[in-house]
């Protein structure tokens, strides 16, 4: 399975312009105004303590950190109008010992936030041999929040090993009940012959 | 000392009076998941949804492949709207290289993604159809299914797994006829829906067994976070093509189609009012369609994405589809995340059918537009 397969596959009918690839942009981009006013107002109101990742068209990050993520997470609920999360993924980092949990929350009541995708990131520690159901790579659910992601941390906490404290029905989802080995999405849970 | 099972591994309390039943996995109305059902004479006491059956771990194996790897086997957990799967990820991918898309090939992604969406709401509307009784609905949008399928087949060459869009514009140009031949078999695909108003949604079987079960609220639907049919049937106006229009949606003549009263019967109606539109926009698409150009910017071989990452989402048969990629400036990606309307729409079954009666387990469970494939992943 070499990449040349399908990037090379040339059809007679096929008219192909010439690669136009990843061109480094040195020119400044300017931040959307509405994106930069939301995220502005969660900075204004923790500070240090919850700062900007990105800002896109359409797309805010904002990293939390442990100690304060139901905080921000219900500012964001209650005065920034998001009001359902539409995914929950985990993402490991082993070089850092982390893992990074990303919620993507939108809104459905505030039509001028239809568009708009808040990307909520924490950071939590990743202990080396997780120990299903007792982890240390802990954080607290934000199920009484944004009560749709019930199923998604359900979801990260077997694939990532993240206990989600406070969450009312930590059990797997996906994967068989007597799962033995690692989590299957950590980096070093490896496919065969890969 | 007993020391305490872990959480999920305790023994529940047996009582006389409250059965278990297992619905699945083999598929006798439950598609490939198991409900765990107990009930109380004939009324459902608690569901627990135990999906899982079909995981396959997609995510996974897209860390182990290059972007170009990934189109065939991303579009895997929903091969009857493979389209639209496709769709998000290549948005992701484009975005992350700095592609830039071909007019023509927006036009041509936007008649593909539609044409799916009406073979995937067909499939399942034979599936509700059939579990509901009605075989007639079995027959007949699986026979109509074909006109779709033809016109893909002829777009992209393969049946059902087109594996048809590419980051960067679509596969191969469409035949050379297409625009007629196109515009005929819809024409009278149009047609043929409109009998389907007469014979399954006007019939007053299938309003008795479906109006007024599995009830959803407005303020519901927006707090279990669902999406699609589901969330549209509740009376909320949200679609992603008209929201966050991708592409060419926001010059095409459409309108988002909404229901207020939130149960099954309303559920089952909104994909059938979609595939109406479907129709309207792949005309007006035909129409607005530049004759010639290129459909693809060609890729360097191995491309790598910076140091970033991407959630884009567009509407699909079963509500918002979002790709979420993340690059470490490698040629595989480094976590590609599909957050499904599958996935998303699962969390209202315990509380849809909590209070129903079993026998009306199908009729909410196939209206919630679930497919279990795609759920897992």
């Amino acid at each position: 399975m070499s990449s040349e397969t399908t990037t090379d596959e040339k059809s007679s009918e096929t008219v192909e312009t010439k690669p136009e690839v990843a061109k480094k942009e040195t020119t400044l981009v300017v931040e959307p105004k509405f994106e930069k006013s939301l995220a502005e107002k969660v900075v204004a109101k923790f500070g240090a303590k919850a700062t900007i990742g990105f800002i896109k068209p359409n797309r805010i990050r904002i990293n939390a950190k442990k100690e304060n993520i139901l905080d921000v997470a219900t500012f964001i609920r209650d005065e920034l109008n998001f009001d359902h999360a539409e995914s929950v993924t985990g993402v490991d980092y082993p070089k850092s010992k982390e893992i990074e949990v990303v919620y993507h929350l939108g809104s459905y009541t505030e039509p001028q936030l239809a568009k708009q995708v808040l990307t909520l990131a924490i950071r939590v520690p990743r202990e080396d041999i997780p120990n299903p159901g007792h982890d240390s790579t802990r954080m607290p659910s934000l199920r009484d929040i944004f009560y749709s992601v019930e199923f998604h941390e359900r979801e990260c906490f077997e694939m990532l090993g993240v206990y989600f404290e406070g969450h009312p029905d930590n059990r797997r989802l996906l994967l068989p009940e007597d799962w033995a080995d690692i989590p299957p999405f950590r980096k070093d849970f490896s496919i065969k012959g890969r | 000392m007993i020391t305490p099972l872990p959480p999920g591994m305790q023994l529940e309390k047996v009582d006389d009076r409250i059965m278990t039943l297992n619905v699945g996995p083999q598929h006798p109305g439950s598609g490939h998941m198991r409900l765990i059902i107990k009930v109380d004479g004939d009324y459902i006491v608690s569901c627990d949804p135990d999906p899982g059956y079909v995981h396959r771990g997609e995510e996974k194996m897209a860390e182990y492949r290059n972007y170009i790897q990934n189109i065939p086997h991303l579009e895997r957990p929903i091969i009857h709207d493979s389209c639209n799967i496709l769709y998000p990820y290549c948005l992701a991918v484009e975005d992350l290289l700095g592609l830039e898309v071909p007019e023509r090939a927006k036009y041509i992604r936007v008649i593909a993604s539609e044409l799916n969406r009406c073979v995937y709401t067909l499939y399942w509307l034979a599936i509700y159809g059939i579990f509901l009784g009605h075989s007639t609905m079995f027959m007949w949008p699986m026979g109509d299914r074909e006109f779709c399928i033809d016109l893909l087949e002829a777009m992209s060459g393969a049946r059902v797994t087109h594996a048809y869009f590419v980051p960067g514009g679509v596969r191969n140009d469409v035949p050379a006829n297409f625009e007629e031949r196109c515009l005929r078999q819809i024409d009278y695909f149009e047609k043929r829906l409109k009998q389907y108003e007469d014979i399954f949604y006007q019939n007053p079987v299938l309003k008795q067994r479906t109006e007024g079960t599995g009830i959803l609220s407005r303020m519901d639907a927006i707090r279990l976070g669902t999406t699609g049919s589901v969330l549209r049937s509740a009376g909320v106006d949200f679609d992603v093509r008209k929201k966050e229009p991708y592409d060419v949606y926001d010059n095409l003549d459409f309108q988002t189609q909404v229901l207020k009263e939130g149960d099954s019967y309303a559920r089952s109606r909104v994909p059938y009012l979609d595939m109406l539109e479907s129709c309207r926009i792949i005309k007006d698409a035909l129409k607005k369609m530049p004759k010639s150009g290129s459909v693809r910017t060609k890729l360097k071989p191995n491309p790598k994405g910076g140091n970033e990452e991407v959630y884009r989402r567009v509407e699909s048969g079963r509500g918002s589809l979002g790709m979420y990629v993340v690059s470490d400036g490698k040629p595989e990606p480094y976590r590609v995340k599909i957050s499904v309307g599958s996935f998303r729409n699962l969390i209202c079954m315990p509380y849809l059918l909590k209070g129903e009666k079993l026998g009306n387990m199908p009729a909410v469970y196939w209206s919630l537009n679930y497919w279990p494939v795609e759920a897992d992943r």
